[in-house]
């Protein structure tokens, strides 16, 4: 264990009685309670911690926050294991592991990094080069790519935390609790708008939490005035405060994404009775985005070192986390800002070898204070290289010449191993462009700037602009009332604005390239975008193959590509961008910003709709009944069906053999619950069913039931059923089992947009009934058995009618239509009397071995007699007619849904795929379905295609494999010989009309 | 995610709803005196303007009701919902900018 050298004696938001233990890369080191895993690393002097991702480059901990580049971690071991997490982001817990990604096979020695030295042939657009090569070629080189590119690995087993959301709304969503944000929360709040406040950050505060304990707001340290303001906040009853959570989208209509991490801060100490992420859906009335700005870094030669880091982390390191980031520091910067940096670093002790300023002469209190100090100031200088292997161990610097394009006189060299860096601040726009708000380029500040709101929106504080902590103050105030206001708070007011220094500044000076010496002038290791290693000459050469479109330029080089979507990176490489094309950047514009802002796991976008959760089980009245029958189920929608009942040491295929023989030579029991109903009332249903159905229904007397055919309005068949006419104006409709949901909406999408004036009601009853259906030779004598109140002789109640009575002493509608074919009897009592109906059936069945069946067999046996499963005999672009089923289709009726079409000419061709049977030559082939029926044998595909098998089963009854087939001009091909492809062979079928047993029906009318 | 004022229900989210596509597509009286060019039309031209756009939405997990929307297809501003059955509302400055 390493003591942490470099934490300071005093000071900072962390616990120094919370020791912590943790492992980085199997090395174990100590931290304390509020530190984050790059300040606890740093405490223990580790700066270097990940490889770059294409030469794999040694890179450090690079910021403090949300924009880091390089810092990427895979965090703890197992199931719980995440990838690609921002070490500056992960709070430090007790028995934290941790490991670098994209190393191998370590972090100090990795093999991959022989790319650096062949960088000359990894340019930008390598990828696309590579494949315009010999393609053979290319799978050698992806091997080798695919193993040393690519970040963290996903985790190999299920997810074991649990996940929720939670949708709610509110009046005003503020994002982000620096001082902006807090400053716009307390006033609407005060208002009594119903406030959410959502701050990544582990506390409240913001950037303050970084900065010196001197800053004040109204005379007392800003801290005091941020904890005022949260307590407040956390006392008023409508605002609720969201730390540790990012607003990671925006989207449309105000509705916002926030990813809250609840529990991940206390790893496995975390409660169990709490989620370990929550994912909220906001939908809020009026939005403040007060998300605050990242400091950009400066682009200069070899400027990737571990040790080079942005000025404002280093800061952040110092004031908030205690820790020295280095031990002697060379602060590079173009602004003000820096010079803070520097004051406070050399407050705790850290040597500053020296301020390097690339502008010439500049003012005011800060520079004033850097020279009572004594830090030497070198102004109108540059950082023009670095030195240094696993970290950073000197910087060469030099005079720039007027222009800054080049450097004068000699190089100087400057011992140190931190350089702080600070190109200036980019606003964190990217929710606001994400909300379609447009940004613009702001030259005086240089950065991009929210221009003009789309939604009800907008922004304070640095993410627009405003950098000074007064400006935040007043933004957020103002942003208050104005969200409030336009909430429907009309009293809300701003506070008197507390008192704030203000300090003179001044003005940055933009150069996007700092000019290199020697061969470093080539700009081939001036790295823009450190995640995704992508260096101004790539940018360079992007614009020399004439990708000028920003959009183009960011896909040519991968710049801004990387994970963290080029939080540091995008402002650089625009300009840089406009520099060498001459235009101004403005007129370059910007690439889209994306949700999500930070990445969010898989495991909080999906909550709890995971797993056993995933999807609603749908379960018959009976299911517990075939469980302890042994059946095997099959998914079918949400529904689990009987699939097949096995005896012990039975095959399915010998199940399903065993069960279709018994169906057709004495007595089967099928579970037809899930097969959809629709209960149609009204005075109109008849004139409706005439209208949505092929054939006609006038005629249909109650008691009697139909088959019909149901067709879009393009012709295709859609779905089809039995409806029986139940009373007078009342139908009940079925539908297929899969089809249910869709035909109920078919119906009330035609009874409500074209037909209102028809007056017909339609209900699913789906699921009021459970349906135990008896078929074979045996089903009248077991249903005489259990039945006294209903005629069950042949003429009295003839095939294709419905009786109401009791059975088993259940009150029933008993419907006398077959689906195999054989003497059936489809038996509906409430769904409850499920059970009890089939033991009634099972015990009374047992003398005829009354034999349960499942899905399986129901296809064999449907498929034996020719009935299509549409879905399954059908695709969509299917007729009556390719049916054989023109004898279902009026002639008659002036109009019906899909009558029209019928009469197209493509509807009407003779050679469109038509329903035929087909016998294979050998009896024994069963042909796999999906096979293709081929017009022309040739040695090797392609084959002309003339149709395919839909259907193909061994029937038991018949001895021999049977199957259906959509062939072209297949009505008129009875009796010829088709070839079917299969893997490799061929097999030569007869073409036959698709029925293959009792053809005349006779004994389904028995 | 769209945010729907049903007519019957209020305001709702998108994933409450289905979308129907161009309203005011009236099925034709008489089928069987349209050529097979009209008949195509009918059955499967739509217009896709950029601006806006009259559709029917179904609050499919909601009330089932069908009913019409006027949404701006670039902004997806809803600038009126209305009854099946019912005359659109008539364009204005405001639905054809999308604001």
């Amino acid at each position: 264990m390493t003591a942490q050298d470099f934490r300071i004696a005093t000071g900072g938001r962390i616990d120094r009685d919370q020791s912590l233990r943790f492992t980085f890369n199997g090395k174990p080191y100590t931290g304390y309670a509020g530190d984050s895993l790059a300040s606890a690393l740093l405490a223990n002097g580790v700066m270097m911690v990940g490889r770059g991702f294409k030469y794999h480059r040694p890179r450090g901990i690079f910021s403090a926050g949300a924009e880091e580049p390089n810092a990427l971690i895979q965090l703890a071991g197992g199931a719980h294991s995440e990838p690609n997490l921002r070490a500056t982001q992960i709070e430090l817990y007790d028995g934290l592991e941790a490991a670098s990604v994209n190393c191998w096979p370590s972090l100090e020695f990795d093999i991959s990094s022989i790319n650096s030295l062949i960088s000359r042939v990894l340019p930008s657009g390598f990828y696309y080069k590579t494949f315009m090569w010999p393609a053979r070629l290319w799978m050698t080189y992806e091997h080798i790519i695919r193993h040393a590119a690519g970040l963290g690995r996903a985790p190999e087993s299920a997810d074991p935390d649990r996940y929720d959301h939670r949708h709610a709304h509110c009046d005003v969503l503020v994002a982000g609790g620096g001082p902006a944000g807090l400053a716009a929360a307390l006033v609407a709040g005060r208002a009594g708008a119903r406030v959410i406040l959502a701050d990544e950050q582990n506390e409240m505060g913001g950037a303050l939490l970084g900065d010196s304990v001197d800053e004040k707001i109204g005379g007392k340290p800003a801290m005091a005035w941020v904890e005022a303001a949260r307590a407040e906040l956390a006392g008023l009853e409508d605002v609720r405060l969201l730390p540790r959570a990012t607003v990671f989208g925006y989207y449309d209509h105000n509705h916002l994404g926030i990813a809250e991490r609840v529990t991940d801060h206390l790893g496995p100490a975390a409660p169990a009775t709490l989620p370990r992420q929550r994912l909220w859906k906001v939908r809020a009335n009026q939005v403040v985005l007060a998300t605050g700005a990242h400091e950009r870094p400066l682009v200069f030669a070899d400027n990737d070192r571990p040790g080079v880091m942005l000025a404002s982390a280093a800061r952040t390191y110092v004031n908030r986390y205690a820790v020295m980031p280095g031990s002697r520091a060379v602060i590079v910067t173009n602004n003000d800002s820096a010079y803070a940096v520097a004051i406070d670093l050399a407050d705790v002790g850290v040597a500053v070898a020296a301020i390097v300023d690339l502008r010439l002469s500049p003012t005011g209190p800060l520079v004033e204070r850097v020279r009572e100090i004594g830090i030497e100031l070198l102004t109108g200088w540059a950082v023009v290289d670095t030195h240094g292997g696993h970290r950073v161990e000197a910087v060469d610097v030099g005079q720039l010449d007027d222009t800054g394009q080049a450097i004068v006189g000699d190089v100087r060299r400057i011992d140190c191993d931190l350089v702080c860096v600070s190109g200036g601040w980019s606003p964190a726009v990217h929710l606001m462009s994400q909300s379609r708000g447009s940004v613009r380029f702001d030259d005086e500040r240089a950065c991009i700037v929210p221009d003009k709101s789309f939604q009800e929106e907008r922004s304070a504080g640095a993410c627009n602009g405003a950098f000074s902590l007064a400006e935040c103050l007043s933004q957020g105030f103002r942003s208050g009332v104005e969200a409030a206001k336009r909430a429907g708070f009309a009293k809300a007011n701003a506070p008197k604005m507390p008192s704030v220094a203000k300090v003179e500044t001044t003005p940055l000076r933009a150069l996007w390239r700092i000019p290199g010496v020697g061969d470093k002038a080539r700009n081939n290791k001036h790295f823009v975008d450190l995640q995704n290693d992508v260096t101004a000459a790539d940018l360079a050469l992007a614009m020399r193959e004439g990708y000028h479109s920003v959009e183009h330029a960011k896909r040519y080089t991968t710049t801004g590509m990387g994970t963290d979507q080029g939080k540091t990176s995008n402002v650089n490489a625009l300009a840089i961008i406009a520099e060498i094309t001459g235009v101004e950047a403005n007129a370059v514009g910007t690439t889209t910003f994306r949700p999500p802002y930070t990445p969010v796991g898989y495991g909080a976008l999906a909550g709890r709709n995971a797993g056993k959760l995933f999807d609603p089980v749908r379960m018959t009245a009976m299911h517990q009944l075939h469980n302890q029958a042994g059946a095997v189920f099959e998914d079918v929608g949400q529904w689990k069906r009987p699939y097949y009942y096995p005896q012990a040491g039975e095959t399915m295929a010998e199940a399903v053999n065993r069960e279709c023989l018994a169906v057709r030579s004495s007595l089967g029991i099928m579970d037809a619950t899930t097969l959809g109903k629709i209960d149609i009332q009204g005075p109109d249903a008849c004139e409706f069913l005439n209208r949505v159905y092929t054939n006609a229904w006038d005629k249909l007397a109650v008691g009697r039931c139909r088959y019909g055919l149901m067709l879009g309005d393009d012709g295709m068949v859609f779905d089809d059923g039995v409806t029986s006419h139940m009373g007078d104006n009342h139908y009940l409709m079925t539908t297929t089992t899969g089809g249910a949901a869709g035909v109920m909406a078919w119906l009330e999408e035609w009874s409500q947009t074209e037909w209102p004036k028809l007056e017909v009601y339609f209900t699913s009853v789906t699921t009021h009934w459970a349906v135990a259906a008896i078929q074979g030779p045996r089903a009248r004598d077991l249903l005489s058995e259990l039945c006294s109140d209903i005629d069950l002789e042949r003429d009295d109640f003839p095939f294709m009618s419905w009786r109401e009575g009791t059975v088993a002493g259940i009150p029933a509608r008993v419907f006398r239509v077959s689906f195999s074919g054989e003497l059936a009897y489809e038996i509906n009592v409430a769904a409850s009397y499920g059970a009890a109906l089939w033991q009634a059936l099972m015990t009374s069945g047992a003398k005829y071995d009354i034999t349960p069946y499942g899905t399986e067999a129901l296809h064999v046996l449907r498929a034996e007699k020719g009935f299509i499963v549409v879905g399954h005999d059908t695709d969509g672009t299917v007729t009556p007619g390719d049916l054989g089923m023109d004898w279902i289709v009026s002639k008659k009726k002036i109009d019906f849904i899909g009558k029209r079409a019928l009469s197209r000419p493509d509807t009407i061709r003779a050679d469109r795929k038509q329903l035929v049977g087909l016998l294979t030559e050998d009896p024994y082939e069963v042909l796999p379905e999906g096979s293709q029926i081929v017009g022309e044998v040739r040695p090797e595909p392609p084959m002309p295609m003339i149709g395919f098998v839909c259907s193909s089963y061994w029937s038991a009854v018949l001895d021999r494999s049977i199957a259906m087939a959509l062939l072209v001009s297949g009505h008129s091909r009875h009796g010829e010989t088709v070839t079917i492809s299969l893997d490799g062979r061929t097999v030569n079928a007869t073409v036959t009309k698709p029925v293959f047993y009792d053809e005349e029906g006779e004994i389904i009318r028995g | 995610m769209l945010l729907i004022p049903c007519p019957w229900c209020g305001d709702r989210d998108e994933t409450e709803f289905s979308c129907g596509g161009e309203a005011h597509i009236e099925r034709p009286a008489k089928p069987a005196g349209m050529s097979d060019d009209q008949w195509a039309d009918y059955l499967f031209l739509r217009s896709n303007p950029k601006g806006r756009h009259l559709e029917r939405w179904l609050h499919s997990q909601g009330c089932r009701r069908w009913f019409n929307v006027e949404r701006h297809t670039v902004s997806h501003h809803i600038t009126a919902v209305y009854e099946m059955g019912k005359k659109p509302p008539k364009a204005s400055k405001t639905s054809k900018a999308g604001k």
